[in-house]
């Protein structure tokens, strides 16, 4: 069912991204049109250097691209300049990185916490450990969590602002799959009971039959977008 | 708290033993600051309230004997605002239990009134009463050194005539700070003491009734100096006046100003070099540090912390540590200045202690200390904070290493891979090698600037006591005698032999400049006491003209070959003109010095002798001792032994808790250095050494490569080090330049190899540290983290 642009949470128009090392030059992103809707779950699928974290990062503002627009609502930004794309990245969203990136030196509560307070209208840490079935582990140090959950951490950190879109590059890429599975699961259901967008980005092709929307990277652009009729729970798939 | 501040107090446990080393280094800067101005201001207060309070005076002369009945005529002088006139004299004493004999300068008091000036602070007993033959006070310190109480009586001969003293008080003078008897160079409280008696006893002893034969001024504000001196000199001119002089000569105050002096340099030089170290080492750390944290940083970002934010939290370490470093400063700083001020009270005799705390000082070594450690921050912020997020957490590109010429240069040694590696991490960030080398080179230049005092010291003392005055003890005669009188002089019980001086105060002019000083007369068989360049190792003669010591030369501005005109006080009119032949470098005090017969052709007289310098058999000493003490036209005698021994016994007693202390202070920013670099390197190579061990290396090949490239720095920098360690004793050598003395620049061997030593161990002893580490490496955990 073809969505009308209101619905448009972002759009880009002819992205490019070009990285120069010395001699060498990589383009990673070759003009890629695409679009991303309120409220789905979008899984970016490809092999790795296929583009999709480049994309991710332009998209998240943690990057800047080499030509081409790139849309976050009416926010243009491949315009913006650094001081506003933190204001963006810090009002409207939330990450969640293959290695979890927690700060080794504060505890679970804290992690969360050093959101919450730059946050304009976040819930509480407290609340958001809940949402991902951590509420017996907030006074921890990620040096005393297994893996699943500091990746279950990072997504209660990611949520707490209340984003109103979730960027996931490859969250189960370091876990084993019963941890991951449970890592999908939380993000499923927050993006069911939040309504977040949310988008996940993996190797992993088995993980598609989850989203709502799958779009497939391939040197740079995208070769396919498919919408899914039925989507499969996370429990179901097969690693 | 919020989190991120929480983050930042388990960063710096975390990091304490990094943090430490850097806080005491910055922590030593601080002290030195707080505690040289402490003191420095302390005494200084202290100083200028004790004079003050009891009206020490602004201008002093003497003169051979000179009416009273000029006094009003002085004190009309414009720009006078009292005058005291009074009668001073030296004196030989004999104390009972002391076998050499001591010397006194006596001073009368006035008997019908108060002293206007240069009032002696009574701390026992009273002062003598009028008409009293027998009673004397004596200054404090002389009264505790010979373990005299009220009551005590000692023997003194007042122009030749011995008679028998009772202490009645004892006192302490603004005049007698720094107590040091003629021809002595520090002060023996045992052997030179301050005596008080009335006025008319005095007038009596030295046939001065109605007359006086030293005289105080004390001046009106705004009033000019050289004016007054000028005026007065000519007032006393008739009478044998010897040229006024103020307090920048008064022996007392000038010591005590060179002191304050030293202190200053102290405060001013020393901090700045630790709190520089301090920045650099914050620099470097943090430097290295963010870089480790570069993913942090990007993740901070990527949730939504601006530039600033995730700036200000990485300055706040810095600050952290700052804090710290200001903080044991302060408390070091406080605790040392009171002691040390206390050590220079006793030493400098004062009767209290003013101790003076400004605030000032406090905040100036805080915002000194604080700025240290921002300023190291700030570099090092800047650089990661500007990445944008996903490069900050993406890892950072790998190192590009290149082949330069170096490289062939260095194939041809064919060293092995790990050798390799150490000259290629040095090649490939030349500047942090050359930083760190120069952080290492500080400390040894500390040791040796701090050090090489001593070697002056040796120096000093060889030259003046083996090669200039090589008499045993000098002989002071009350008045000028004939040269025959040294004969009487040979034939006192242990004289072996016996030369005569001739000292008589001039003015010398040369162009605008001029300058009052004593001229000795010397003979040019003189071997006793000779007129030696320090510089060229050579006697010099007089011949014809005048011998001028190369400070007094640079007052006059004047050079072998000028005319300088001499003017002889105390005889007359008798000024002439003569040239200067020779300047020397020496290191005490102004000389200058002209052949006996030239002077007594110019002033058409035989030549006088006012001392002897005598060389004494051992075996008859106390004989010797005996006689001078009866001697009526002996005023003074100067135990040359007595000297080197005080001297070398005070030198002595500070040697060994000066050396501790200046060793551990450059130990502690070689270890802060060293330990901090190694310590960087380990965290950041962790994985690249850890992948070594799993291949097979040894523990000690992989630390190879860690330490042997600090062992290299080290090596570049210990020369470095000396080196700037010896233009920074020359700078001290140039600032203590004075009229009173000077040092000479003399580095010995032996205080280059403690400096190097002490750096070598200070290495050595952070690597061994660093070493464990290195052994006790997770090899399985460093390699699961992430490249």
């Amino acid at each position: 069912m073809p969505k009308d642009t209101h619905d448009r949470i972002f759009h880009t128009q002819g992205i490019t991204k070009v990285y120069k090392t010395d001699a060498v030059e990589v383009h990673a992103l070759r003009g890629v049109d695409v679009e991303l809707f309120a409220r789905e779950l979008t899984v970016l699928l490809g092999a790795s250097g296929s583009g999709k974290s480049t994309l991710l990062n332009i998209l998240g503002g943690l990057d800047g691209a080499t030509g081409g627009q790139a849309w976050f609502k009416d926010l243009e930004l491949t315009a913006m300049r650094e001081r506003d794309l933190t204001r963006y990245r810090r009002d409207h969203v939330g990450f969640v990185f293959q290695f979890y990136n927690l700060v080794p030196s504060l505890t679970a509560r804290e992690n969360v916490a050093l959101v919450t307070e730059i946050s304009r209208n976040p819930m509480r840490p407290e609340e958001a450990l809940e949402r991902v079935g951590l509420d017996h582990r907030m006074d921890h140090f990620p040096a005393e969590m297994s893996g699943g959950e500091q990746q279950r951490v990072a997504i209660a950190r990611a949520i707490a602002k209340r984003p109103e879109v979730l960027l996931c590059d490859e969250p189960t890429g370091a876990l084993d799959s019963n941890t991951g599975v449970q890592v999908l699961e939380a993000l499923d259901k927050i993006n069911a009971d939040l309504g977040t967008t949310t988008v996940v980005i993996t190797h992993n092709a088995g993980i598609r039959e989850m989203a709502h929307r799958v779009i497939y990277f391939a040197d740079g652009n995208i070769s396919e977008v498919k919408l899914n009729a039925t989507r499969v729970h996370p429990s179901q798939i097969v690693w | 708290m919020r989190s991120l501040d929480k983050k930042l107090v388990r960063d710096i446990g975390r990091l304490w033993a990094q943090s430490l080393a850097i806080a005491a280094v910055l922590a030593t800067g601080v002290m030195i600051m707080v505690m040289s101005f402490g003191t420095q201001l302390s005494l200084v207060e202290t100083r200028d309230t004790f004079y003050e309070r009891n009206r020490f005076a602004d201008v002093w002369s003497a003169a051979r004997r000179a009416p009273l009945s000029l006094v009003p005529q002085i004190a009309a002088i414009d720009g006078v605002s009292r005058v005291e006139a009074r009668i001073s004299d030296y004196a030989i004493l004999d104390i009972e239990g002391l076998v050499e004999p001591a010397m006194g300068q006596v001073l009368s008091l006035p008997t019908t009134t108060e002293p206007l000036l240069n009032v002696p602070l009574l701390r026992a007993g009273r002062m003598p009463a009028a008409g009293r033959v027998g009673e004397v006070m004596v200054n404090e310190t002389f009264a505790l050194a010979n373990d005299f109480g009220l009551g005590d009586t000692f023997q003194v001969t007042l122009n030749g005539q011995k008679r028998e003293v009772t202490i009645v008080g004892t006192a302490l003078s603004p005049e007698f700070i720094y107590n040091i008897g003629p021809g002595a160079l520090m002060p023996d409280d045992s052997r030179f003491g301050i005596l008080w008696m009335a006025q008319d006893v005095l007038a009596a002893a030295f046939n001065l009734e109605g007359a006086f034969n030293s005289v105080s001024l004390k001046l009106t504000r705004g009033a000019d100096l050289e004016d007054v001196k000028g005026a007065l000199e000519l007032v006393l001119k008739p009478y044998g006046g010897t040229g006024p002089y103020g307090r920048k000569e008064q022996i007392s105050n000038a010591f005590l100003d060179g002191e304050l002096k030293q202190l200053d340099v102290m405060a001013r030089i020393v901090p700045p070099i630790f709190l520089v170290i301090s920045a650099f080492l914050v620099n470097m750390v943090l430097g290295r540090l963010i870089a480790l944290e570069r993913e942090q940083i990007g993740l901070l970002k990527a949730l939504g912390y601006s530039d600033l934010e995730v700036a200000w939290h990485y300055v706040k370490l810095a600050m952290g540590i700052g804090a710290i470093g200001v903080g044991l400063g302060w408390g070091f700083g406080l605790w040392s200045g009171r002691s040390m001020a206390r050590v220079y009270q006793e030493f400098f005799h004062f009767p209290y202690l003013v101790f003076v705390q400004y605030p000032a000082i406090y905040a100036i070594s805080a915002l000194a200390g604080m700025t240290a450690a921002v300023v190291g921050a700030i570099g090092a912020v800047q650089r990661v904070v500007v990445l944008r997020p996903a490069v900050a957490m993406s890892p950072p590109a790998p190192t590009r290493f290149r082949k330069g010429l170096l490289d062939q240069v260095i194939r041809i040694f064919r060293p092995r891979q790990t050798t390799m590696m150490i000259l290629r991490a040095i090649g490939r960030w030349p500047l942090r090698a050359a930083l760190t080398s120069l952080g290492i080179a500080t400390s040894a230049s500390v040791m040796v600037a701090s050090m090489f005092m001593f070697d002056a010291m040796d120096e000093l003392m060889e030259v003046s006591f083996v090669q200039i005055t090589r008499q045993d003890a000098v002989l002071a005669f009350a008045l000028e005698r004939p040269e025959i009188a040294l004969e009487d002089v040979a034939n006192l019980p242990g004289v072996l032999m016996a030369e005569g001086g001739w000292d008589l105060p001039v003015r010398l002019t040369h162009g605008p400049r001029t300058h009052t000083v004593a001229v000795t007369g010397l003979r040019k068989e003189n071997t006793l006491s000779r007129v030696f360049d320090a510089s060229s190792g050579a006697l010099v003669r007089p011949e014809d003209g005048l011998v001028l010591s190369r400070r007094l030369a640079g007052h006059l501005d004047a050079r072998i070959g000028d005319v300088v005109q001499v003017e002889f006080l105390q005889m007359g009119d008798q000024t002439h003109r003569v040239a200067v032949t020779g300047v020397v470098t020496q290191y005490f005090g102004l000389g200058a010095w002209m052949e006996a017969d030239t002077l007594g052709r110019l002033l058409n007289r035989t030549p006088r002798i006012t001392s002897a310098n005598i060389e004494i058999d051992e075996a008859q000493v106390r004989a010797l001792y005996e006689a001078v003490k009866s001697a009526p036209a002996i005023s003074g005698i100067t135990l040359l032994d007595q000297v080197r021994h005080s001297f070398d016994e005070t030198i002595a007693e500070n040697a060994g808790m000066t050396t501790t202390i200046n060793s551990l202070l450059a130990a502690m920013i070689a270890i802060g250095v060293v330990y901090n670099s190694a310590r960087i390197q380990l965290s950041e190579r962790a994985r690249e050494l850890a992948s070594l061990r799993i291949l097979g290396f040894t523990r000690g090949e992989v630390s190879y490569i860690l330490l042997g490239e600090l062992a290299i720095l080290t090596l570049v920098a210990i020369p470095l080090g000396l080196w700037i360690g010896t233009g920074l004793a020359a700078g001290i050598v140039a600032e203590f330049d004075s009229d009173l003395y000077s040092i000479p620049l003399v580095i010995t061997r032996e205080t280059y190899l403690r400096a190097v030593a002490v750096v070598a161990a200070a290495a050595v002893v952070s690597a061994l540290i660093v070493r464990r580490r290195i052994d006790r490496m997770d090899l399985v955990a460093v390699m699961k983290t992430r490249e």
